[in-house]
């Protein structure tokens, strides 16, 4: 009893705070996507289940395979950037260790925003690099880096790099180091044991920071405003759009939930990939 | 309550303008207005002059103002900052308030033309703020003619091409079009609405970014030498650098105009009464102009605004009677979703 009591009050806060700000939000949006938009804002409340038809109409899928192509580059991009210095952190030793982790995530000390705006600076045709290359006499052109799908996956990998850093680290950082020594001893070359041992055994990480990445990426609207100079639309402008200039609560809630769903199909995924991992392990 | 006696308090800090102690000096009142659209000491002025105490609600767009309008059903707010079409919604909402004009008597300092706005003839229950117009912003050393036209911004000459920016906000990306094209910017006709998908989206391919927000900066940079852009916005962009200027195409453009409203829920309406009279003073309202960089409807502020500033900011000596041959916006109604259907081609288009 009194252990049940104890449990409670510890996930109380947590539960109560998630429900209120999260379930019950979320729940109201997926009521709103049943009814019908108000002429002039707001909702009409009659039930309609045309929001939902019109999110399958090829526009809008059209709009949703962009964002999900941007997203797979970035996640793509994101890991193989991301795995070797995961790597080499969680290889590096122990004192160093907290200081290179550290520097992963400083760039989250300053705001989004800002360091969106610092791309634009560095990218734009009279931007550093262009200059920089110009004067070297490299190009004679700028190079076309900004406003375009390219500099919406710089921003984007920039940005959440971290996340899957952080996620192969304690996935990498885990691995009981013998078993390269079996690995190679048994005859295998280093990079057999990459992909035969390490890879395999890392799956839960790579499919966190994946999941991660991908998930941040696709709903992501500023980057593709600034840094896509609003000429590509990604799914979560489109959202974004449908709520302020559109009016259309109830179609920006459908298309809202057509990407939660979506992303929940992610989430279990991912979950699944990590539950049988471990079963792995336990029987290994 | 004392309905009587503070309505005559009202009138009297309406009259000399300077109030302090009296009954609406205890009061409150909370104003919906967006960032940077008015000069900072604003409020603190309005406070010293009528002691009434005024709490500034920033909002972010029209849209912000209203979700938080709607969803509050105006509690909460006194006065609410609001573009023409708006207003037209939050009327047929009933969320707003018909102003008493004996409270408001500066309403006599504004043009005639602003009195009688279609969307609200004889200003029943909205006072215009700023007004102005969109067109092409340019570079003027870096062009070799001055554009005159659309089709200068849509169909653009060589050596323009990647040095475009356009205005994504789908009422005003669209009147681009639509005014090329000789059709009114409230047109809701299919096949009109089609025509101007297909030549926004041929234009798109020249453009170097949609820009709602920097395109002034993108100008002084020299990233861009042509941009569509807001009147005052553009102004921005002549006090960096000289040579930028402002034209209004030869084939028309719309009209737009700010507001202010009284939301139906005040518990203040004399205060909010007594706040968009303060504003609508001569010399209160020539500092907005300064400030904004917008034109105010305003005959009086704008006989008393330096004459130095219309030279430096040419948009700003653009006459009521040429900013009355473009076309007023007007709310869609039933039709914005078709409207914006059209928008999301044209911006998802490859």
């Amino acid at each position: 009893m009194s252990e049940a009591v104890r449990r409670l009050v510890l996930l109380g806060p947590g539960l109560g705070w998630l429900a209120i700000f999260l379930v019950l939000p979320c729940a109201i949006v997926f009521v709103y996507s049943f009814f019908e938009r108000g002429t002039y804002g707001g909702i009409d409340y009659i039930f309609t289940l045309e929001n939902y038809a019109r999110a399958a109409d090829p526009l809008y899928l059209s709009i949703l395979l962009t964002s999900a192509r941007v997203a797979v580059i970035t996640t793509v991009a994101a890991l193989v950037i991301g795995y070797p210095a995961a790597y080499l952190i969680a290889t590096a030793p122990k004192p160093w260790q907290m200081p290179l982790l550290i520097l992963v995530m400083l760039p989250f000390w300053s705001n989004y925003l800002i360091r969106t705006y610092a791309w634009i600076v560095l990218l734009n045709n009279q931007g550093l690099i262009n200059y920089g290359l110009q004067e070297l006499g490299v190009i004679n052109e700028p190079l076309p880096m900004l406003y375009n799908e390219f500099a919406i996956v710089v921003g984007l990998l920039y940005g959440y790099l971290p996340f899957m850093v952080l996620a192969l680290y304690s996935s990498i950082s885990r691995l009981n180091r013998e078993i390269f020594e079996a690995s190679a001893d048994l005859g295998a070359s280093s990079l057999r044991t990459f992909v035969r041992v390490t890879v395999p055994l890392t799956i839960p990480g790579i499919a966190a920071g994946s999941v991660f990445v991908f998930v941040l990426s696709i709903g992501n609207f500023v980057t593709p405003n600034l840094l896509g100079g609003g000429r590509s639309l990604m799914v979560g402008n489109l959202i974004f759009d449908q709520f302020l200039s559109a009016r259309d609560w109830p179609f920006g809630a459908a298309l809202a939930f057509v990407l939660i769903g979506l992303m929940m199909l992610l989430l279990i995924a991912q979950a699944w990939a990590v539950n049988r991992s471990q079963r792995n392990d336990a029987h290994a | 309550m004392h309905a009587g006696f503070t309505r005559a308090a009202a009138l009297a800090v309406v009259m000399c303008g300077l109030g302090a102690g009296s009954a609406l000096a205890q009061e409150k009142i909370v104003i919906s207005q967006w960032d940077a659209y008015w000069p900072a000491d604003l409020l603190a002025n309005f406070t010293k002059e009528t002691g009434i105490q005024a709490e500034w609600a920033v909002q972010i767009d029209n849209e912000d103002m209203m979700g938080k309008v709607t969803a509050s059903g105006g509690k909460g707010y006194d006065v609410v900052f609001a573009s023409s079409p708006f207003v037209e919604a939050l009327a047929h909402l009933g969320l707003i308030a018909e102003l008493d004009h004996s409270k408001i008597p500066n309403l006599a300092n504004l043009f005639k033309e602003a009195q009688e706005l279609p969307y609200d003839p004889g200003n029943k229950h909205s006072v215009p703020y700023t007004w102005g117009t969109t067109g092409l912003c340019y570079r003027s050393d870096l062009m070799k003619a001055a554009p005159t036209s659309w089709n200068d911004l849509l169909k653009p000459a060589d050596e323009l091409k990647g040095k475009i920016t356009m205005l994504s906000t789908d009422r005003w990306l669209m009147a681009a079009g639509l005014k090329d094209l000789g059709y009114s910017v409230n047109s809701t006709n299919a096949d009109e609405l089609a025509k101007t998908k297909d030549l926004l989206i041929a234009a798109k391919k020249n453009l170097l970014a949609y820009d709602d927000t920097t395109f002034y900066s993108k100008l002084v940079s020299g990233e861009a030498t042509l941009v569509h852009a807001w009147d005052g916005w553009c102004n921005f962009g002549v006090a960096e650098n000289a040579a930028i200027k402002f034209v209004i195409p030869k084939e028309g453009s719309d009209l737009f105009v700010d507001t202010m409203v009284v939301t139906a829920a005040s518990e203040h309406k004399d205060a909010a009464h007594a706040f968009i009279n303060y504003v609508l003073r001569p010399d209160v309202h020539a500092s907005i102009m300064a400030f904004t960089l917008y034109k105010v409807p305003n005959q009086k502020a704008v006989d008393l605004v330096d004459k130095n500033l219309l030279t430096t900011y040419p948009t700003l000596a653009i006459t009521s009677e040429t900013l009355f041959q473009q076309e007023l916006l007007r709310d869609l109604g039933d039709n914005q979703k078709d409207f914006t259907r059209v928008v999301t081609e044209i911006l998802a288009a490859q």
